[in-house]
């Protein structure tokens, strides 16, 4: 490489959207160092998260923009799906702020540090979008994670949240860690780093030492991230464990994260014959077991952590499809990539809104509470009852959660046309399994019986959460009505 | 956009902008009122579909599909789902049919809410089902119609655990979850036809035209078992029973009248005429099926004590039939299972109005505590003899012409098999008077009991307005089977054409 020049020139216009995120967390300190009035703290954060979001749709509606070049190689490809992608995290993270509003007035939790590890976690998932090499990708992914284990560890003198914090802050550095070895052992079999050369090298070189197990252990780690079976456990403890607004984050932008990370490296660096049979067998796992164990939960947000166990079982049957279909076509492949990011984007817009609504339902700064907590909600405060609803119904797949059913449709769609019916037909009766509790919790909501007492909010929830539900429900609701506002960005 | 356009819009908009009218309308009354003005409107609509196209002539082979009005529309291009919407001899009776209950359904609110929950939500509900409901007989685009499918289900779940009887929450969640296998089959069954086809427009797909013979094979057999769970089929049928029983009365009658039908009519429109290599490899198969629920049906019938359960199940012989009409794959046949179809939407429609009137009165729907119901209700037990008379299928009423041609098409389909099969159905046919002549005896014969002797004479002005019509059409369809096979007939000859 000796004859290329080592003066890079940046475009600074493709990384706005990380600049803009990157700000907010500093702004988000300096604020909350200087006024130090919280709601002025809270007001930087979502008016930073809204610029993210404006400055990733300006910069994704022109053309791709790539810097950071060695050659071909760009470390930072900003295009339509990034821009998706960090608009998604933005958007998240905006809901995020307006459903911690009751948990930041209710006392204890630090609201600057609250809001400055929010930020920094969004400008890792906007970052993570647009990574172009395996480091970019892994301090990415660690930008998005490291905050939330302070995050998760914020219900102060909760002996639960701190146990939470500690099985996560572990089971996610042991993830880390094998996703590192994984890229060292690739980096040293090929000499590459940036995901575009990998794949063109080890889809030359045909089989190179080592390949089979750096592969396997970038998949599992980020498969952790993702909380696929069998690396799955710390997810419920966690979530139940964690605040609501917190466990909100955790299972939509943390999972969005790990499985953009995870789409990444499948599509563009690894080869499909090794992580096809590795994604199929986990896709299948997760489905299942998540499904299965969801039916005997008692508390919420342990039904609501083991439901997103399953729906990250259903991302990641697309891409277990690919690499067991003989003779697949660059076409299929594509509609396997854009299923899993349409997916994911469905998926994340339903549970922010069940979470929201779960905020909404229950006292302020209340934990989620037993599924029977939530008797005859529904009865009570029919709006936030019915967005519950509604966002169960979309998790399960069906109407009136529009946007649940066309994320069936498009997976169920790719698996077969990737020509892995079977796996069509074990993602049918998953989706069967998962109706049970999620009708289970939502008979609840409508229960007639209704003894609710101290376990459902009294009065009016906080303006910030009522605003975030409605928003986070107008989002599935045009989703639902115009699926091809995703699909067509995420096949981008 | 053309008058047609706007009608086949205003089918599926009204009931559904209706829905939340009422869902809106602050007073009980006031909404049950607004929703039966809607389903009113609705039933306008549908029966104005009528007037259209119906030319069956022009050069050169004629499409399987010539719909009289036609909407097309994109939608979601990513996933090859266009709304597109039409109306033809094939699915016009069903959806005036649809109409028609569902207005009944409405009015009968107005008069009586079931205990469980409110009249408005009830009559919201009912809308939503309409529009779930009307919208699968509409629907020429494979995964439109599958989006249709799908809406009736929670609706109709809710309606069951909302209003309906003691064991409501566990036939409830039974329904859910089995009409649940049956559309994510059914999912699965149109991704196989659309990704190997490229898409998912009806017209273009009948006659299974560019479908290799294997993706023929996968999609029929996906297809007939989600439609035979819906239908139902014998040995799928296990929630239909619960489900009728324990739904309220408006519910038991949707689900019997048009419901099942959405599987019935599925088969004929998506999985016969998508897949007709399909359908000939497994007609043998769904023959021996649809006449093994007759005979079952009928037994499970002969030996039932309680009324609503007996309609329940009468319902699994009677779809018996028209799956067999189907499974013959002849003109006579399909135009059997039209016409049973429709039949069996008046007859048990009316049927269970009648047992809901009964129960209603008496508290009771065991047999052997209803005896002697005409020495003090003469009307409500003339007409559930009539109703009866009519299901076991008496010549010159409704229920005859199903039954009598699916066991004719069965025998003119000749060979060994199907000769069994006729020669069988007709002793399940026989069965099904033995059973009906039995309820007969048991409810309207003897002498009266504690709980029928203090039934007064007398019958509603609403439940008069809600049976009228029922009993009319049973006459009507009875004597004139042309009302419907003279719309079905340009159809099916060319849906047959397709199948040489």
């Amino acid at each position: 490489m000796g004859g290329m020049s080592l003066v890079q020139s940046v475009d600074n216009v493709a990384l706005l959207p990380a600049y803009l995120a990157a700000g907010t967390a500093v702004l988000v300190l300096l604020a909350d160092l200087l006024l130090g009035r919280a709601g002025a703290t809270v007001a930087v954060a979502a008016a930073g998260a809204v610029a993210t979001v404006a400055g990733a749709v300006v910069v994704g509606a022109g053309e791709t923009r790539r810097t950071f070049c060695v050659g071909a190689d760009c470390s930072w490809v900003f295009d339509g799906r990034a821009a998706l992608v960090a608009a998604v995290f933005a958007l998240l993270t905006l809901g995020v702020l307006g459903l911690s509003g009751p948990l930041l007035g209710a006392g204890p939790t630090p609201v600057g540090e609250y809001c400055f590890l929010l930020a920094c976690s969004m400008t890792g998932g906007v970052v993570l979008g647009a990574a172009g090499d395996l480091i970019t990708l892994v301090v990415a992914v660690e930008t998005l994670t490291l905050p939330l284990y302070v995050l998760v560890g914020l219900r102060r003198g909760s002996l639960a949240s701190a146990e939470a914090a500690v099985t996560f802050f572990v089971v996610s550095v042991v993830a880390t860690t094998l996703t590192l070895l994984g890229a060292a052992l690739l980096y040293a079999v090929t000499g590459g780093l940036h995901l575009d050369r990998l794949g063109a090298l080890l889809g030359a070189a045909g089989d190179l030492p080592l390949t089979t197990a750096a592969v396997t252990l970038v998949v599992v780690g980020l498969a952790f991230k993702v909380a696929a079976v069998p690396f799955h456990a710390w997810a419920p403890a966690t979530y139940d464990g964690a605040p609501l607004p917190v466990a909100a984050y955790l299972s939509t932008a943390s999972k969005l994260g790990g499985v953009v990370a995870l789409l990444a490296v499948v599509q563009r660096a690894l080869p499909a014959d090794v992580t096809g049979p590795v994604l199929a067998g986990l896709a299948v796992l997760t489905m299942t077991v998540g499904n299965l164990v969801a039916l005997r939960q008692r508390r919420t947000v342990r039904l609501l952590a083991w439901s997103s166990v399953a729906q990250a079982g259903y991302i990641l049957a697309p891409l277990g499809a690919l690499a067991l279909a003989a003779g697949r076509t660059g076409e299929a492949r594509a509609t396997a990539y854009a299923a899993v990011v349409a997916y994911a984007v469905f998926f994340v817009a339903l549970e922010l809104v069940a979470f929201a609504a779960l905020v909404a339902l229950r006292p302020a700064g209340a934990d989620g509470g037993t599924v029977d907590d939530l008797r005859g909600a529904a009865r009570r405060y029919p709006w936030a009852g019915a967005a519950f609803a509604l966002a169960l119904t979309g998790l399960a797949g069906l109407p009136p959660g529009l946007a649940g059913l066309f994320a069936k449709v498009t997976v169920v769609r790719s698996l077969l046309a990737g020509g892995a019916g079977w796996l069509a037909l074990v993602v049918a009766v998953n989706a069967v399994v998962g109706l049970a509790y999620y009708l289970r919790l939502t008979a609840t909501l409508y229960a007639v019986d209704a003894s609710a007492g101290p376990a459902v909010r009294d009065g009016r929830p906080a303006w910030a959460v009522s605003a975030a539900l409605a928003g986070a429900t107008v989002v599935a609701l045009v989703l639902g009505f115009a699926p091809q506002l995703v699909l067509a960005l995420a096949a981008g | 956009m053309s008058s047609g356009d706007f009608l086949l819009v205003a089918v599926l908009a009204v009931p559904a902008v209706g829905a939340v009218l009422v869902a809106a309308t602050p007073r009980d009354r006031a909404a049950r009122l607004v929703g039966t003005a809607v389903a009113g409107l609705t039933l306008v609509a549908a029966v104005l579909l009528v007037w259209g196209d119906h030319g069956w002539f022009g050069y050169g082979p004629a499409p399987a599909v010539q719909p009289w009005h036609e909407l097309d529309l994109p939608w979601v291009p990513g996933l090859d789902l266009r709304f597109h919407l039409g109306v033809d001899g094939l699915s016009w009776p069903l959806v005036a049919l649809t109409a028609l209950l569902t207005l009944l359904c409405c009015g009968y609110t107005v008069w009586r809410v079931p205990a469980g929950g409110t009249g408005r939500a009830l009559v919201a509900l009912l809308l939503v089902v309409e529009v779930g409901i009307l919208g699968t007989f509409l629907a020429l685009d494979l995964v439109l119609f599958f989006v249709f499918f799908e809406v009736v289900l929670l609706p109709m779940y809710a309606i069951i655990a909302g209003w309906g009887g003691d064991d409501r929450r566990r036939a409830a969640r039974k329904f859910a979850l089995y009409t649940l296998l049956g559309s994510v089959l059914l999912l699965v069954g149109v991704s196989v036809v659309v990704a190997d086809a490229g898409t998912a427009d009806v017209v273009a797909l009948t006659g299974g035209t560019g479908l290799s013979r294997g993706t023929q094979l996968a999609a029929f057999t996906l297809l007939a078992v989600a439609f035979a769970v819906k239908s139902p089929l014998w040995p799928l049928h296990s929630w239909l029973p619960d489900a009728h029983t324990q739904a309220p009365t408006v519910g038991s009658v949707i689900l019997a009248g048009v419901l099942l039908k959405m599987g019935t009519y599925g088969l004929v429109r998506m999985a016969v005429g998508v897949a007709p290599e399909g359908a000939r490899w497994a007609a043998p198969a769904l023959g021996v099926l649809a006449v093994a629920a007759i005979i079952v049906g009928s037994l499970v019938c002969l030996a039932q004590d309680d009324l609503k359960r007996l309609i329940a199940y009468s319902s699994v012989g009677h779809m018996g039939f028209v799956l067999l009409g189907v499974a013959t794959l002849t003109a006579t046949g399909i135009q059997a299972a039209l016409i049973g179809n429709i039949a069996h939407g008046v007859i048990t429609g009316l049927l269970f109005f009648l047992a809901g009137a009964v129960k209603d009165r008496t508290g009771t729907g065991a047999l052997a505590e209803l005896s002697g119901l005409r020495e003090t209700a003469p009307r409500l037990a003339g007409l559930l003899g009539f109703a009866a008379v009519a299901s076991l299928g008496l010549p010159g009423l409704a229920g005859f012409w199903g039954e009598a041609f699916a066991v004719v098409a069965a025998v003119r389909r000749g060979g060994g098999l199907w000769t069994t099969l006729a020669v069988l159905a007709a002793v399940g046919g026989a069965l099904t008077a033995a059973y009906f002549l039995r309820l007969l005896r048991q409810v309207t014969h003897g002498r009266p009991t504690p709980a029928v002797a203090r039934v007064a004479p007398g019958l509603a002005g609403a439940e008069l307005a809600a049976w009228t019509p029922l009993v009319l059409l049973a006459l009507a369809v009875g004597l004139v089977p042309a009302l419907v096979l003279g719309f079905a007939a340009g159809p099916v000859d060319a849906l047959v054409g397709v199948l040489r």
